[in-house]
């Protein structure tokens, strides 16, 4: 890929018309356009404005729980060997994830804008339940496109949103899974522009959302800073976080990236595997291509057809990668790793076991690159791995890989 | 930029003081000879203009009809290499038709833009409509096709508003496709009043001739678009009449061309039968 000459900043990003290096941009159908362009301008509004803030710091200490802690995995550190171990705990978030931060902050905006139906798309389903949470709390219509796939996986999280009010809508179309749920949304979005606030999970799609939804998670890395330097004296020497659509990995990476001697690594979904068919890693085995929105890196077979993903794990499993990523892959900033399905399903266990945390399958893929990349570091050496949710949702699809063993 | 045949056949069309019925089609549904007979047998049933969707499997804009109908023709294995030899063998029987080609990026960017431009026009297209690449993208398709002397016809919309329109218009060339109503292709009818007025508006702001689309099903609505607009295109209710002929395994029949052809017919009948007023 280019590469262009040494960067001043890695946090400069997106240019005015949405694009970090070659990727980002905005490519939707010309309905949207005018509503991308409103957004745009709403959340420039809602940027500079100190009562907007101030109103989000609030829901986030009072409703969300904020700050997460930052906690030494001692056990895990010493059965390691290596690099001292940190969690960054998203897990203990309401609604159990990292996703509530960047929905509190879009559903503030849709009102902001005066829009009473919000709609989503969900892969593992906490965006939906955190999309479902704040529209119960803000008072205002949630409908949640699913995967009809995910429906069937993730059938507590399905529970979770219909008990706080959202109507979910299983998706049929396709792989029946993420990228289908996110098609669906932007059918409905195209239909009904009026009234409507799309809430985009992850930093992807058309811009403004990789830039906000990333705005709104940084909450994450710029609390690490501040935690990590009161219990270190210093900032760490690594960050490491699992990929999908890659939110919870921007937020605790981005306020790091001009910090240069910090390692950043970020984990993809290898599924069965990168020399199989059935994987969700977009940057290893994937190209540059245009979808949902936005250019980046996407699996796809030789025509630009999208292929589909696989991953244990429903809230990896997508064939793409926010547009930022992308970039950062591409300047060499960020390392791009991968854990397959089994990989991910040891850490989960050691995780457990060794610290009584029950994490998503999700991070457990970012944890089992920490299995592999600790012991090699010195004592010294503070990594601080994102535990972007907990693995309850997750437990009868474990169990059922796991068979007897669990 | 020289004229093409889709200038041409508007100027042809406008000197009749009729509107032009403009007809889609995905390429390769549900197999590639089957979509190139119905394309071959389209200009003599009273097609003016025709689209040919590039199928892809995440067409967002689309409704389940053309999503159903994309789907069957990448599993029956069709491929751009395989929809632009189609664009080409219609060619060597028919050179006065035009024919648009329509759908979404990925697959023109993955084959090359370049190399794309060059083999579309070599095969005798004469236009490009790409859902996903609005104005603010001029630079990835639309001014090389330009300058590649293929037309790049734009979408306008209920959203699109006299602010925004100049923006929309300034890089369109061929025609105006106006989507008639907010939502995804083949579900509601549009309105006839609203969209004279919009036909209208859009005019004011350029010379070029709008046709109308999205919703239109009979020759009834058919009709009614075309007292207003300057064309009229109808797609997924062609997509449902071929659908209707398949077997159970998506396969096509004795009757499956015969099924388009009948409503084309139709559909010019009703296109034909418009009054146009102040012409």
């Amino acid at each position: 890929m280019n590469v262009p000459p040494q960067l001043n900043s890695f946090r400069t990003g997106p240019d005015e018309r949405g694009h970090f290096g070659i990727y980002g941009g905005r490519f939707v159908a010309e309905t949207l356009m005018p509503l991308i362009l409103d957004l745009e301008k709403a959340y420039a509004e809602a940027k500079a404005d100190p009562a907007f803030k101030r109103e989000m710091d609030g829901h986030l200490t009072h409703y969300v729980g904020r700050p997460s802690p930052l906690y030494l995995a001692e056990r895990m550190t010493a059965q390691l060997g290596g690099a001292k171990i940190y969690f960054k705990r998203e897990d203990l978030n309401h609604t159990g994830a990292h996703k509530v931060n960047n929905v509190l902050g879009q559903i503030m905006l849709a009102k902001r804008m005066g829009k009473p139906r919000i709609i989503a798309e969900t892969g593992a389903g906490m965006h939906g339940v955190a999309t479902a949470t704040m529209c119960a709390k803000f008072g205002l219509e949630c409908i949640v496109y699913m995967g009809s796939v995910d429906v069937a996986r993730q059938q507590p999280n399905v529970l979770r949103m219909k008990a706080l009010g959202a109507k979910v809508v299983p998706v049929e179309s396709g792989s029946k899974t993420l990228k289908d749920a996110m098609n669906e949304a932007l059918r409905d979005w195209v239909t009904n522009v009026s009234d409507t606030f799309y809430c985009i999970g992850t930093v992807a799609g058309p811009h403004p959302y990789p830039m906000m939804v990333r705005d709104f998670q940084c909450v994450i890395g710029n609390e690490t800073r501040e935690q990590v330097t009161a219990l270190e004296g210093r900032l760490p020497n690594s960050l490491i976080a699992c990929i999908g659509g890659g939110s919870n990995a921007m937020g605790l990476f981005h306020p790091f990236l001009d910090d240069k001697d910090i390692e950043i690594y970020g984990v993809e979904a290898a599924g069965h595997g990168l020399n199989t068919a059935m994987h969700a890693a977009s940057v290893a085995g994937g190209k540059p291509g245009v979808l949902h929105g936005n250019r980046t890196y996407l699996l796809m077979d030789a025509d630009g057809q999208i292929t589909e993903a696989h991953s244990i794990s429903a809230g990896l499993d997508y064939p793409g990668i926010g547009p930022e990523h992308a970039w950062l892959n591409d300047t060499g900033r960020v390392k791009f790793l991968s854990a397959t399905d089994e990989e991910a399903l040891e850490a989960f266990q050691l995780c457990c076991k060794l610290e009584g945390i029950i994490p998503a399958l999700e991070p457990a893929h970012a944890l089992a690159r920490v299995i592999e990349i600790a012991p090699r570091k010195p004592k010294d050496h503070v990594m601080v791995l994102n535990l972007s949710g907990r693995g309850d949702k997750d437990l009868a699809s474990v169990a059922e890989h796991l068979g007897g063993k669990m | 930029m020289s004229s093409t045949r889709i200038d041409t056949r508007f100027a042809d069309l406008k000197r009749q003081g009729r509107a032009a019925l403009v007809t889609f089609l995905t390429a390769g549904d549900p197999d590639t000879e089957t979509s190139l007979a119905i394309l071959k047998a389209l200009p003599d049933v009273g097609a003016d203009v025709i689209e040919v969707g590039m199928p892809f499997t995440d067409p967002m804009a689309d409704g389940p009809a053309i999503q159903a109908s994309s789907q069957r023709a990448l599993k029956a294995g069709q491929t751009m290499v395989k929809t632009l030899a189609m664009i080409r063998a219609f060619r060597a029987a028919d050179q006065t038709t035009p024919i648009v080609l329509m759908g979404y990026y990925n697959p023109i960017y993955i084959y090359g833009v370049g190399k794309f431009l060059t083999d579309a026009k070599a095969a005798g297209i004469d236009g490009l409509i790409v859902v996903d690449l609005p104005p603010e993208e001029d630079e990835e398709l639309c001014l090389p096709a330009l300058k590649a002397g293929l037309n790049f016809i734009r979408l306008a919309t209920p959203t699109t508003d006299d602010k925004r329109l100049p923006a929309v218009l300034a890089n369109t060339s061929g025609f105006v496709y106006y989507v008639s109503i907010t939502g995804i292709t083949g579900m509601a009818a549009a309105d006839p009043w609203a969209v004279t007025a919009a036909v209208s508006r859009i005019k004011r702001h350029t010379k070029l001739p709008v046709a109308v689309g999205f919703g239109v099903r009979s020759a009834e609505q058919a009709r009614a678009i075309a007292q207003a607009a300057d064309g009229v295109v109808v797609g997924s209710a062609l997509i449902d009449a071929l659908k209707a002929t398949l077997d159970g395994d998506d396969k096509a029949q004795a009757a499956s061309v015969g099924a388009v052809t009948k409503l084309v017919a139709s559909l010019a009948a009703g296109v034909r039968s418009a009054k146009r007023g102040g012409k």
